[in-house]
């Protein structure tokens, strides 16, 4: 009954960040602060992680390629499946769901902590959509990290692959581009859209809808991390049989 | 000018508020002190729009609140101003920053223009060198003032403070009484302040409501509050061992 409750609070919030809008001047800059916050603040682990993650996977690969029979040129292939398909879009947004959503969570709940939702409520302010709004729309740049981050862990199979001797560099080339569909990068890039909103949205609920004190922030920030993972790994689910199968 | 009639509100089975009647005076100091629980900061959110009243109606310079207009409320808003017991200041924001949000918020005037109006109330606050200083980098005291700075930069026709002198020293929670005070004079507007400070009482008091489970138990002003001999009043007014020794010493003619 407490989540049916959540899911229909979650929906009203939904709603409320839609509703009366802030003044256009003061939302353009608060956007341009969630992005330099949410997404360039997030560019240095995607990107270490991104390319170290593809390295293992092209390594794993190789050295389980045990069949002379199969080509050397499976490991670039596999490389850039698992990550355009999966690790890029999904992981890596689990990833953000504990560095973004946490700070999300533990930002908005220590303002509702200190009273200053409630100030921005009295003084006549849509606080969910001066809070929540900008950090939706700063999420609609979060491809342009996933595509770094593929981009990063293709580089990372490749150097891994090539300078560990595993396949020669042209080998490598001609696997990446084996087979390759088009649509796949739509698949991931479309998820991936899906996954910004949960992104900016679940964490903020928890954030904004706590209560209590500083302890509180710490226990909420938690629960949004836990939930955030489990609606992004379902979203990813379906979304992979409605689009892939 | 604010007028209370009739308040009842309620959360589930616990009826809060009990008929409140009262009128919070314009150009006046208006103190509601009461026991924790007695229903105080229930009223002042009624008062402030952020909970809706069960039974009874809130007058604002005699127009009733539930006949405003969704756009009439939010106008209304905008001429309140608030202090919050903790200051409740942007912490990603400096001093001016924050003074300057309502403006920004609500005014369309140029940011020098709003420069202008924020050093002058930051003048009238005493805080013209923080500025630039986060609200972690100031005192509580300071908070309080820019606090306040930030409800009246707006010119409002009300102010509300919910505990202004909770956490801060005899000294500065002088100083802050005797601002909102001058400020009320100043401005000549409805200010309404939640307190347990007993020294309010005595320094700001010009027009006082006395709620005990959530009745309003007795009204008056601060030289009156002290010569009661209404028990359920003197019984909190006397609570503490100061003024419990300042009683004893007047009736035997120290």
């Amino acid at each position: 009954m407490r989540y049916l409750q959540s899911i229909g609070e979650y929906f009203l919030m939904l709603k409320g960040v839609f509703g009366r809008m802030t003044k256009r001047s003061v939302l353009k800059e608060l956007i341009f602060k969630e992005i330099d916050g949410i997404i360039i603040g997030s560019l240095g682990i995607v990107a270490f992680l991104s390319f170290f993650i593809g390295g293992v996977v092209a390594l794993q690969t190789a050295l389980n390629l045990n069949n002379p029979l199969i080509p050397k040129s499976l490991i670039a292939f596999a490389a850039r499946q698992s990550i355009i398909l999966e690790f890029s879009p999904t992981f890596i947004s689990i990833i953000m769901a504990g560095k973004v959503g946490s700070f999300i969570t533990s930002s908005i709940g220590s303002m509702r902590v200190t009273e200053q939702i409630d100030a921005l409520e009295v003084m006549g302010i849509n606080s969910l959509n001066y809070l929540v709004f900008p950090k939706i729309i700063a999420m609609l740049t979060y491809p342009f990290v996933i595509a770094i981050s593929m981009f990063l862990g293709v580089l990372g199979a490749y150097t891994a692959a090539v300078m560990g001797g595993f396949v020669p560099a042209q080998v490598f080339l001609q696997g990446l581009q084996e087979e390759f569909e088009p649509f796949h990068l739509f698949y991931a890039f479309f998820k991936t859209f899906l996954f910004a909103f949960i992104l900016a949205t679940i964490p903020s609920y928890h954030g904004y809808y706590m209560k209590g004190g500083s302890l509180e922030v710490g226990k909420a920030s938690t629960t949004s991390f836990v939930w955030t993972s489990v609606v992004i790994i379902v979203t990813n689910y379906i979304v992979t049989q409605l689009l892939l199968s | 000018m604010i007028e209370v009639k009739g308040l009842h509100k309620s959360f589930g089975d616990e009826h809060i508020l009990r008929g409140i009647d009262f009128v919070f005076e314009t150009g006046k100091t208006n103190l509601v002190i009461g026991q924790s629980g007695s229903g105080k900061s229930v009223l002042m959110k009624c008062m402030l729009g952020l909970f809706t009243p069960d039974k009874g109606t809130i007058e604002y310079d005699g127009k009733p609140y539930s006949t405003f207009t969704d756009e009439q409320k939010r106008d209304l808003r905008q001429e309140m101003g608030m202090l919050f017991q903790g200051g409740a200041l942007f912490d990603s924001m400096t001093v001016e920053e924050n003074v300057m949000f309502p403006l920004r918020m609500f005014t369309k005037k140029k940011k020098s223009e709003l420069k202008t109006r924020v050093d002058e109330v930051l003048e009238r606050v005493n805080l013209v060198d923080s500025g630039k200083k986060y609200p972690a980098e100031i005192s509580g005291g300071m908070q309080k003032r820019v606090a306040i700075a930030r409800a009246i930069v707006n010119r409002p026709k009300y102010l509300f403070c919910d505990e202004p002198n909770s956490g801060l020293d005899p000294h500065t929670a002088t100083v802050i009484d005797n601002l909102i005070h001058e400020l009320t004079v100043e401005y000549d507007i409805t200010t309404v302040v939640i307190t347990h400070d007993m020294n309010s009482l005595l320094e700001i008091g010009e027009n006082i409501a006395f709620l005990k489970d959530g009745v309003l138990a007795w009204k008056g002003d601060k030289s009156k509050i002290f010569k009661t001999d209404d028990e359920t009043v003197t019984d909190f007014v006397y609570s503490s061992d100061l003024f419990k020794k300042v009683r004893e010493a007047q009736q035997q003619g120290l």
